[in-house]
């Protein structure tokens, strides 16, 4: 900090002698880069209501330690800035200015938050900065022609919802539909992938979709009202503490819909075991990070890499929290595109080589899942697996779905 | 028919809880004539508390008891260290504290305990009655709260000690000159508001699940039960909670949807509080010039 | 003593006008920043400090001012300065109308209430009978102003809307001085401190409660507009609980009955985040929660009342 604070001071100093600054041997290759550094901004909710996706950030922040660690990347050690956005979109703003116009950063990386995002994509865009693998599951960063320096990282909500749909059609093809919906972009993400593959039998099938807001203590009304619509299918677009809840009181009631989850409450300690493992038997979601809390992984080389690493460079953090894999697996496919880059730092060819990615696999990604990416394709992971809670673990079955990407 | 009955129950399971949160808010304000803001996230911390004690082995009335305990002590030490020295300040400053207060119980619970969702275990169990509408804990963490509520009404009430206390929060000149130690009382109210609050948080963690932001929606609607039925009653914050619990139910379901249940529920708490500016059991004071 | 305050103030405002050339885009946006939160700011400081009616919801009036400024740049493109009066106009409106039931509610519960809207606010934001105009949980997207061509100064849109923000905020905050040294705010502090004695001089409590409630809520909304454009963006996460305690945190750390005092207050709330984190990152709810609480300690009538006291002080003393 006190380094950032001298910096700060320089600044003016620094300006004032731009000509000769210029001229000196140690200037920057490309924004952000050096002969010895390279530059990663990203925004992050360490304070305020999203503070437990924190994680995320102090995840990536010890992983591109261990990157430095080893060397760094073609010479460079990996300067991650991370900073606070208390998940405000106003401080979004100013702390993106900061990490780009003061801190001069190559690139944005895995920010948090669609609100945030979206509140910043404008001015990025504009300024030719890279906005990397978008920390949000909403469809709208696959939009190359409109925001060609934005790309997301993980499946979209929509394209999980539209797999769903297609599961229904082939296993419940006259079943009653009943949706419940966090009210934000994330839930009515789900409801549009939903309408996307049933079109008009969307509303034919639709016994009852109802809503909860995030300051809900509890949706026992909404499992009510959907119970009583006679819905035997159920697709629950929430987030684990609500997902958890869902579970239990459809458990209690005793009504046994086909109930979907979203891939956000896949956790077993987050979601399946505070509401009772015997209560979620049957429960279907798609998959596509290793659950660390599933027992099935227990001596997966992939996740041991991944549990020697933690035990290294995070001891006492908390092993059952998926937002740890998670960034593993960003900062993993962080790390593939700037090797890409083959020493050429430039903004540009980074935008390039993140949408240039082949089949990349990842260590905590489930078999058969990988990273692709080309100048069309926006979409990095657009696979899923279809994942059925047996009771004590998740089961796979069928093979690894595409979704229809773009 | 079937279904309306259904939401009124799960209406009042809801309430149970905003009424165990509303009774901390009573128990502060008829002690100090303040709201603490930071009574929900005082709560929770307990709550941490005890599921620590219980992951320790320590058997689950015993860790309630501590907890409760540990409660009243830090309560009370936070009423000494934080706000005696602010005795002279003005009452907007308080408030300062407050919100100061909040943000660290918050902050400090995610860093100590972390942010995954944690299941808090209940005393009773056993498999739901009525129809799966209303769970065995719901009706003991009801009773908890009657039990709890009949405490506070017959401290108030009938022990010189509640009157003490009052008599300190509403004028602590004269209850000084009286001989009332003012500063003991104020400790006191603030221990017992956690120690209430630890309670309700121990009660509504097996329902809501454990995390460092569990309260915030609860407290909000405590907030608003509290107000419905009068904040110096603890007879009509109770009643205020449960009601508030199922009018915003039959509001989702039947009236307005899910997305403005909370907004119509506070609309209605305003309307009466425009009849009745101390709430439907609140009695309004009136000051002499 | 007027006048020299008056000098002083004007001085403030030239410096800050000045650094507009000084310091880069993003200290200026900084800057801009504080502006806004001072004004909103200032209109709780006019409703809470000098009336007395605790508000712990104008973020609303924030919100409410924002999305008016979004709604008629975005969908019906008209030029940001011509968004400035609806949005005081509406703002006012909605402030009056409810000031009319706060006129019942005493102390903690009006307190309690106009926290209820701040936190009905969002859910309102994202209705979805209001979607077509909102933009919904999406919100809406805003161009920022471009300079006006034919500027004696060549101005870049960071600083352009640095020296608008600071205008309007300067306006802004000489009419509130105005209003509170006048007879009306004579009137405002005598129904703060003495309701029955206030309405036996013969004024009318209930008209100047509901008219400070109105003016209030007009200076927070023609903040919102402000906030606004500067961030480019409107989206009911931006509007939450939070932002109607932060307006109150500011107000008390700036001092409550004061007008210089939400300066302080806006600077404060713009830059303790930033400062908490550089701290620590794993709980700067924390270092935040400790700093506000060590600032009641210090200064229990905020940073303008302790410079208050200290000024007074030196005067005191014979030089």
């Amino acid at each position: 900090m006190y380094r950032r604070t001298l910096l700060a001071a320089a600044g003016p100093l620094a300006a004032t002698l731009g000509v000769l600054n210029r001229a000196s041997p140690a200037r920057a290759e490309a924004p952000g880069v050096t002969a010895t550094e390279i530059k990663i901004g990203q925004t992050q909710a360490y304070s305020g209501p999203a503070s437990a996706y924190g994680a995320i950030g102090r995840g990536l922040t010890a992983f591109f330690k261990r990157v430095n660690d080893g060397g760094g990347i073609a010479g460079r050690r990996i300067n991650f800035i991370s900073v606070d956005d208390g998940y405000m979109p106003p401080k979004a703003v100013e702390q993106t200015r900061r990490l780009v116009e003061q801190e001069g950063v190559s690139f944005l990386l895995n920010s948090l938050g669609t609100p945030s995002n979206s509140a910043v994509q404008k001015y990025l865009n504009q300024k030719k900065v890279p906005q990397l693998f978008v920390s949000s599951g909403a469809d709208k960063w696959a939009n190359p022609k409109e925001f060609p320096w934005t790309i997301g990282w993980q499946p979209s909500y929509r394209t999980e919802a539209q797999i769903y749909a297609k599961h229904i059609l082939q296993n419940k093809p006259g079943g009653k539909l009943a949706v419940l919906y966090q009210n934000d972009d994330f839930g009515k993400d789900y409801v549009a992938g939903l309408r996307d593959v049933l079109g008009d039998r969307y509303d034919r099938m639709l016994a009852k979709a109802v809503s909860y807001e995030v300051t809900d203590p509890t949706i026992d009304s909404q499992i009510v009202t959907l119970q009583g619509s006679g819905a035997d299918v159920l697709v629950t677009a929430a987030t684990p503490k609500f997902s958890a809840q869902a579970i239990r009181k459809i458990y209690d009631l005793n009504w046994k819909p086909l109930h979907f989850l979203t891939n956000v409450s896949s956790s077993v300690a987050a979601v399946i075991n505070p509401a009772g493992p015997e209560r979620a038997v049957g429960i279907i979601l798609g998959g596509y990070v290793k659950e660390v809390s599933d027992p099935a992984w227990e001596n997966d080389p992939g996740m041991n890499e991944w549990r020697a690493f933690m035990k290294e460079y995070m001891p006492g953090a908390d092993l059952a929290d998926a937002n740890y894999p998670f960034s593993y697996g960003v900062g993993g496919t962080t790390v593939q595109v700037l090797k890409q880059c083959d020493g050429d730092f430039s903004r540009e060819n980074i935008l390039k080589q993140a949408t240039n990615l082949q089949t990349l696999q990842l260590p905590t990604l489930l078999p058969g899942i990988t990273v692709s990416t080309s100048s069309t394709n926006y979409h990095p992971i657009r696979q899923l697996q279809m994942h059925r809670w047996n009771g004590t673990r998740w089961e796979r079955f069928g093979n690894v779905i595409e979704g229809s990407g773009d | 028919m079937d279904e309306f009955l259904h939401q009124v129950l799960s209406g009042v399971a809801s309430g149970g809880i905003y009424a165990s949160v509303a009774l901390a808010l009573v128990m502060i304000f008829q002690a100090t004539h303040h709201v603490n803001f930071a009574q929900g996230e005082m709560a929770m911390f307990s709550t941490f508390i005890a599921l620590a004690l219980i992951e320790a082995g320590v058997p689950y009335w015993g860790a309630f008891a501590i907890t409760v305990l540990l409660s009243l002590i830090l309560g009370a030490a936070i009423q000494r260290v934080l706000l005696t020295p602010m005795a002279g300040s003005p009452v907007l400053a308080s408030v300062g504290v407050f919100i100061g207060l909040l943000l660290i119980f918050n902050s400090i619970a995610g860093w100590l305990f972390g942010y995954t969702l944690k299941p808090f275990p209940t005393p009773f169990e056993g498999p739901p009655v009525l129809g799966g509408f209303v769970t065995r804990h719901d009706l003991g963490s009801t009773a908890v709260t009657l039990a709890v509520l009949g405490g506070v009404y017959g401290f108030f009430r009938f022990t010189n000690l509640g009157l003490a206390m009052r008599a300190a929060a509403y004028n602590p000149v004269s209850s000084r000159l009286m001989g009332i130690r003012v500063g003991r009382m104020l400790a006191l109210g603030w221990g017992l508001a956690a120690a209430i609050g630890a309670i309700a948080g121990m009660m509504v963690a097996p329902v809501v699940f454990l995390d460092p932001n569990m309260m915030s929606g609860v407290l909000l609607y405590a907030f608003a039960g509290a107000l419905l039925g009068g904040i110096s009653n603890p007879l009509g914050a109770v009643f205020g909670g449960f009601a508030i619990g199922v009018i915003e139910n039959l509001a989702g379901a039947y009236l307005v949807g899910p997305e403005l249940k909370l907004t119509l529920a506070l609309a209605i708490i305003v309307a009466v509080l425009t009849v009745r500016p101390a709430g439907l059991f609140g009695r309004t004071v009136v000051s002499r010039v | 003593m007027r006048v020299l305050r008056f000098l002083a103030g004007l001085l403030f405002v030239a410096a800050a006008a000045g650094l507009a050339f000084a310091v880069s885009d993003y200290r200026l946006f900084q800057l801009t920043t504080v502006a806004v939160y001072a004004v909103a700011i200032l209109g709780l400081a006019l409703v809470t400090g000098f009336n007395g009616q605790i508000s712990l919801g104008h973020g609303a009036f924030y919100a409410v001012g924002a999305y008016v400024t979004a709604i008629l740049m975005a969908h019906y493109g008209v030029p940001y300065w011509a968004t400035l009066p609806a949005s005081a106009a509406i703002c006012a409106a909605l402030g009056f109308l409810i000031g009319l039931p706060a006129l019942r509610l005493g102390g903690l519960y009006l307190a309690l209430t106009t926290f209820a809207l701040a936190v009905a606010t969002p859910q309102l934001l994202k209705y979805h009978a209001f979607e077509g105009w909102t933009g919904g949980v999406q919100g809406l997207v805003l161009d920022k102003p471009d300079p006006p061509p034919g500027l004696p100064l060549p101005l870049n849109a960071d600083q352009w809307l640095y020296l608008c923000t600071l205008g309007v905020s300067a306006v802004l905050f000489l009419l509130a001085a105005n209003l509170v040294r006048g007879r009306i705010g004579l009137a405002m502090r005598a129904v703060r401190d003495h309701p029955l004695a206030a309405e036996a001089t013969g004024i009318d409590v209930a008209l100047l409660k509901t008219r400070t409630f109105a003016v209030s809520a007009m200076v927070t909304g023609v903040a919102g507009s402000m906030g606004a454009v500067a961030v480019g963006f409107v989206a009911p996460d931006s509007f939450t609980v939070m932002l109607s305690i932060t307006l109150f945190v500011g107000l008390v750390v700036g001092g409550v009955a004061s007008v210089a005092g939400p300066v302080f207050g806006g600077a404060f709330i713009a830059f303790l985040p930033n400062i908490a984190e550089d701290i620590s990152k794993a709980a700067p709810g924390a270092v935040y929660g400790v700093v506000l609480i060590a600032f009641m300690f210090l200064l229990p009538s905020g940073v303008a009342g302790g410079l208050g006291r200290l000024l007074r002080r030196a005067a005191r003393r014979p030089a």
